[in-house]
């Protein structure tokens, strides 16, 4: 049982499910005692209209155990995902542990559905069903529930132990399964590479040969785990035979009456089935334990700090780092060590340097995404750690180094978090050189886009996120990360030109890898192994 | 669907078939001789009579847990080999085909995926659905001895249970999954926004309506798949209310017909027993348009157009000095106008030739041209005067190869990935091409055994682009061809590299693909490609003096390097 799991189920879906499964169990042991009646002749053929009726309710309720069921899951999957995806958008977008959470939220969740409508209820019907069956026996007759009562724990115990010695190498075999999938999808990906060399039907063999090596591996144990299953199989058969054989003799010699035996053959197997039922809903509803895992996990770290209450004093702020040490949780070397700078209002600052320096730290610094580990961050005085920092990131534009496209439309991408007209919208596309291809799309600013902007070229999709910034035109700080990283010469010339026109009577921060983007700046400061160690105002005529 | 099943598959299955069969036949032979044996000891026969059934009981109750272990066992040998033979298939139906990189990466797994779908359908589907056929039909057949009325009544419910139900949920399961899968990929695209957007949301503000966004996705998804579990719990009691008034109903049957009590009571418990392998067919019935639909996307994918169409007779293979003439050559992707429209030019042996352009202006177009991985629309191709269309475009890329777009790292050793492209090279030719990529030092420290992993994670895009032209150094075609990507790496990192494709490619016949225009003064000639076609041509020194795209190109970089 999941205890964390446990605590959110929605408690009266739970309670129908799990309440229906057992009482229509429990009804099967009405149906047996209708059914022995009338074929021993107890009952009079009028007994099966009330058998008719209890079938009925049976179906009745597992109808209600299904329903219940469906929303006991979906119910909790959509809790999950609200407090995962929350809590992912309280974390720094600087913690990366996006793939795992994007898998776990789309179809990682969908895991538990076999746990919570398949062996949850089983797990109740196996803990009521097969006492109750046994109380009835024993009732009927002592002679079969002690056959019954001695051979019923073999089930779990057989279970168990052949669990025990083959889970070990059966759940190496589905590693492997998953490992040939994996290969089978690396040769796939690769085949412009194999074919370009000439080896793309060489290829066809080996995987031929992989599967067929797999094949014989995973056949070898499943001989001996599928040897479970034959276990149970025998002792849930060869207990009916113990059960069928004697009360026939006994019969046979009039110490038992035909209804008692009848009733007796119809109950003992389902003392055994519940038990079997749930073993079989065991190996699916781990993977949904193993989903739970991980959700509570992510759930269960560590809150990135409160945002604070103040705003910084209006107008262009001057922005100045004291002795500022950033540390990435599980990385040795600090991504910024004692970085001490002043920006003026209004400056318009360059920074250059060698990949992974430090520059795109500083940039989310700046925008709260990293806090100090030590020194501090002051926006026109105030510490960014008091900012109300949804405030203060109304008052930034910023372009990422990979800006992300939303998969929905262009005009919807471009105005992101803010109520823009659709002129405005046109303006700052044409600002960021991006009107003229959008306008050649099929439906415009309107063209949904596809995932991560699949169907916009990188130079393209940097441009949109380009529009995003000049669809900001209160923004006071500019924070650029290579804004012009992935476009040829042509374009970059009229982005530069943008910019140029952005930047003006604005604080603007930009990292830059190209010399005309370095022509901009009226400072350009050089950032290696996260320490400054170039801070100088733009020589006139451009960067030697 | 035959097709589906590899050949030498069929007598496994018939195995498989046969034991599951024999498993479920034991389970009806058990109830039925042990009602038997109860009913008739009952009536105090002398015990002789009753040895048959006391036998009978022992030998079904001890078969069934064999006969299912061998089902068992065989399906899955079935299944594996099922699977196994659909995805060598489907790999060498995609060895003609076009690129399936722009499918993207997810659906390139669900593809993977999708070839399990035999795998579902083999022992999913069709062994239940034989042994709920065999097993129905023995227990109709017994009935129709002991009471044919009865057995009519089985039969009725029987065929509602195996045959209406899960005809009837596989409907309803197309209906629902039509509306689901677009609900999940909303979804998911939903929760890829939030999750990888997420600096940008938070830059921008635009957080609290992109969650609400996903919620609202995610309440109409759950919404469907409530409506879905509606579907299957519905079906469940169809299936309970099927098994037991059929039940009742043989038993009034018998009752009304005054048959005696051994036979009713045979009759009831064997009925009782015999929708036991035939109610989850509902359930396989709903999983079954799940498999028909992953058989249907890979039935389109084997029917993919080739890529190039081959030449029926094949025209001999130049051999010699190679000389490679384009002229006029017209390539078009689909409807939209030509990638290329009429490109011409000419590379002679030990000669190297550079295409400059803007992306998107169709220098990777005439790469796959001349590899022979898209057809040409019109004009011509030639390798020593033959057409490249009348050889296989196998023995073009024999001829010529090299370093393409997208170069592929596989999850094997680093020695491993070299050696794809020279699996007879000595040690000293793998060194030899690894020096001459400059790629030594790294392999050297990390180990030319390291597993390169997922993705080829533990390399740099500049070193993965060092592999890539170890590769075709390895492979050293007569012509080489080189298309440097520029997006990926770095100022620096692309300038050392191409420094190093130049430095390697001294004194053999080359086309190389750039986008920087530095050390170009060492080719023989450059092409500047635009729009698919060729606007300028000529030596750098030419070019850097005309007016132009190379030109300008060529002032902007001079400002970083002078």
């Amino acid at each position: 049982m999941h205890r964390d799991l446990m605590r959110v189920l929605p408690r009266r879906h739970l309670a129908v499910c799990l309440g229906a499964a057992i009482v229509a169990g429990l009804l099967v042991l009405v149906q047996a005692e209708l059914l022995a009646g009338v074929l021993s002749g107890r009952f009079a053929v009028g007994a099966l209209l009330p058998l008719a009726l209890v079938i009925g309710l049976r179906g009745a309720l597992g109808w209600a155990q299904g329903v219940a069921a469906g929303r006991t899951a979906s119910g909790v999957k959509s809790l999950l995902r609200h407090r995962l995806l929350s809590r992912f958008q309280d974390m720094s977008p600087a913690e990366h542990r996006s793939g795992e959470l994007v898998t776990l939220t789309g179809r990682g969740l969908d895991a538990l559905d076999p746990y919570l409508t398949g062996y949850l209820p089983s797990v109740a019907v196996a803990a009521v069903v097969p006492v109750a069956v046994l109380i009835r026996l024993f009732v009927a007759d002592l002679a079969t529930a002690i056959i019954v009562l001695l051979t019923l724990p073999l089930i779990p115990i057989f279970g168990a132990l052949v669990g025990m010695t083959t889970k070990a190498v059966t759940e190496r075999q589905w590693r492997a399964l998953a490992r040939l999938g994996g290969h089978f999808l690396d040769v796939v990906r690769g085949l412009p590479t194999l074919r370009a060399f000439g080896r793309a039907r060489y290829q066809a063999s080996v995987i031929r040969d992989v599967a067929d090596q797999h094949r014989s591996a995973t056949m070898r144990t499943l001989r001996v785990a599928f040897l479970s299953s034959l276990v149970l199989e025998l002792v849930a058969s060869l207990s009916l035979a113990l059960v069928a054989v004697p009360v026939g003799l006994r019969l046979l010699s009039g110490s038992l009456d035909l209804s008692t035996a009848l009733l007796v053959l119809l109950l003992a197997p389902e003392a055994y089935l519940p038990l079997r039922a749930m073993g079989t809903r065991f190996h699916a509803a781990m993977e949904g334990v193993t989903a739970a895992d991980q959700a509570f996990a992510l759930l269960g770290e560590e809150r990135a700090g409160e945002s604070g209450r103040l705003t910084a004093p209006e107008g262009v702020p001057e922005i100045r780092l004291e002795s500022v040490t950033v540390r990435y949780p599980g990385r040795e070397d600090a991504a910024l060590t004692d970085v001490s700078l002043v920006i003026e209002a209004g400056e318009r600052v360059a920074l250059v340097g060698p990949s992974g320096a430090g520059k795109s730290t500083l940039l989310h610094l700046l925008l709260g995404f990293v806090t100090p580990s030590s020194g501090r961050v002051l926006v026109g005085g105030v510490d960014l750690a008091d900012l109300d920092l949804d405030a203060w990131r109304r008052r930034l534009a910023f372009v990422p180094q990979r800006p992300h496209l939303f998969a929905t439309s262009v005009a919807d991408n471009i105005r992101l978090g803010s109520a823009a007209s659709s002129d405005e919208i046109r303006t700052a596309s044409a600002a960021a050189q991006a009107a003229e291809f959008v306008e050649s799309l099929p439906e415009g600013y309107d063209t949904v886009l596809g995932e991560r902007g699949a169907n916009l070229s990188a130079g393209q999709r940097q441009r949109v996120a380009l529009a995003r910034a000049f669809c900001r035109p209160d923004a006071e700080v500019l924070l650029l990360d290579e804004p012009t990283a992935r476009l040829d010469g042509r374009s970059e010339s009229a982005v530069l030109d943008s910019t140029r026109h952005l930047a003006e009577g604005r604080t603007a921060v930009i990292v830059a890898h190209r010399p005309a983007m370095i022509d901009l700046a009226d400072r350009v400061i050089r950032i290696t192994d996260g320490a400054i160690t170039e801070d100088h105002a733009r020589p006139v005529g451009g960067l030697r | 669907m035959s097709g589906l099943i590899p050949s030498g598959l069929n007598r496994r299955l018939v195995v498989a078939a046969l034991a599951g069969s024999a498993a479920d036949l034991a389970g009806l032979g058990l109830i039925a001789s042990a009602a038997w044996l109860i009913t008739r000891a009952a009536e105090q026969p002398p015990l002789a009579a009753l040895s048959v059934a006391i036998v009978g009981v022992r030998a079904f109750a001890t078969s069934r847990g064999v006969f299912r272990y061998a089902e068992r066992l065989a399906g899955h040998d079935v299944a594996l080999r099922a699977q196994a033979a659909t995805r060598e298939r489907l790999y060498e139906a995609l060895i003609p085909s076009g690129p399936l990189s722009h499918r993207g990466a997810d659906l390139l797994s669900r593809m993977v995926d999708d070839t399990d779908a035999v795998q579902d359908l083999l022992v999913r589907c069709l062994l239940p659905a034989i042994a709920a056929l065999v097993t129905g039909a023995a227990a109709v057949v017994i009935a129709l001895f002991l009471l044919p009325a009865a057995a009519f009544a089985l039969l009725a419910g029987l065929v509602i249970a195996g045959v209406l139900l899960p005809l009837g949920t596989a409907a309803a399961s197309r209906r629902w999954s039509a509306r689901l899968a677009p609900a999940r990929a909303d979804l998911a695209a939903r929760v890829a926004d939030l999750v990888h957007g997420s600096a940008d949301l938070a830059a921008y503000g635009a957080k609290g309506e992109a969650l609400a966004a996903g919620m609202s996705a995610d309440d109409r998804l759950a919404a469907l798949e409530r409506g879905q579990s509606r579907v299957s719990a519905t079906a469940l009691l169809t299936g309970v209310l099927t098994q037991g008034l059929t039940v009742v109903a043989i038993v009034w049957i018998c009752q009304a017909t005054g048959t005696g009590s051994v036979a009713t009571a045979v009759l009831a418990l064997m009925s009782l027993v015999a929708f036991e392998p035939v109610l989850p067919l509902a359930a396989a019935g709903e999983r079954l348009t799940g498999v028909l639909a992953a058989l249907r996307r890979l039935t389109d994918l084997r029917s993919l157009p080739a890529a190039v169409t081959e030449p029926a007779v094949p025209a001999a293979t130049p051999s010699g000095p190679l000389t490679i003439g384009v002229s006029n050559l017209v390539v078009r992707h689909g409807q939209a106008r030509p990638a290329l429209n009429g490109v011409s030019l000419t590379l002679t042996p030990g000669r190297r030739v550079a295409i400059v352009g803007p992306s998107g202006a169709g220098k990777s177009t005439l790469l796959s041209a001349l590899m022979r991985t898209v057809d040409y629309e019109s004009g011509n191709i030639t390798i020593n005067e033959v057409e490249a269309r009348d050889l296989p475009s196998e023995t073009v890329r024999h001829l010529m190869t090299g370093l393409t777009q997208d170069p592929y790292v596989f999850q094997a050793s680093f020695k491993d990935n070299l050696r794809l492209a020279g699996p007879e090279a000595s040690d000293e030719e793998l060194a030899h091409a690894v020096q001459a990529a400059h790629l030594d030092t790294w392999a050297d420290r990390t180990g030319w055994d390291t597993s390169l992993g997922e993705d080829g994670r533990t390399l740099s895009g500049g070193q993965l682009q060092r592999l890539a032209l170890a590769r075709a150094v390895l492979y050293n075609p007569p012509i080489l061809l080189l298309d440097e990507p520029a997006e990926a790496l770095d100022e620096q990192t692309a300038a050392a590299l191409m420094a190093d494709l130049l430095d390697a490619t001294h004194g053999r016949t080359t086309l190389l693909i750039t986008h920087r225009l530095r050390g170009l003064e060492a080719v023989d000639e450059i092409l500047v490609l635009e729009d698919g076609q060729i606007t300028q041509r000529g030596t750098h020194a030419d070019l850097t003096t005309t007016d132009g795209y190379y030109r300008t190109l060529w002032q902007s970089e001079a400002m970083l390097h002078t």
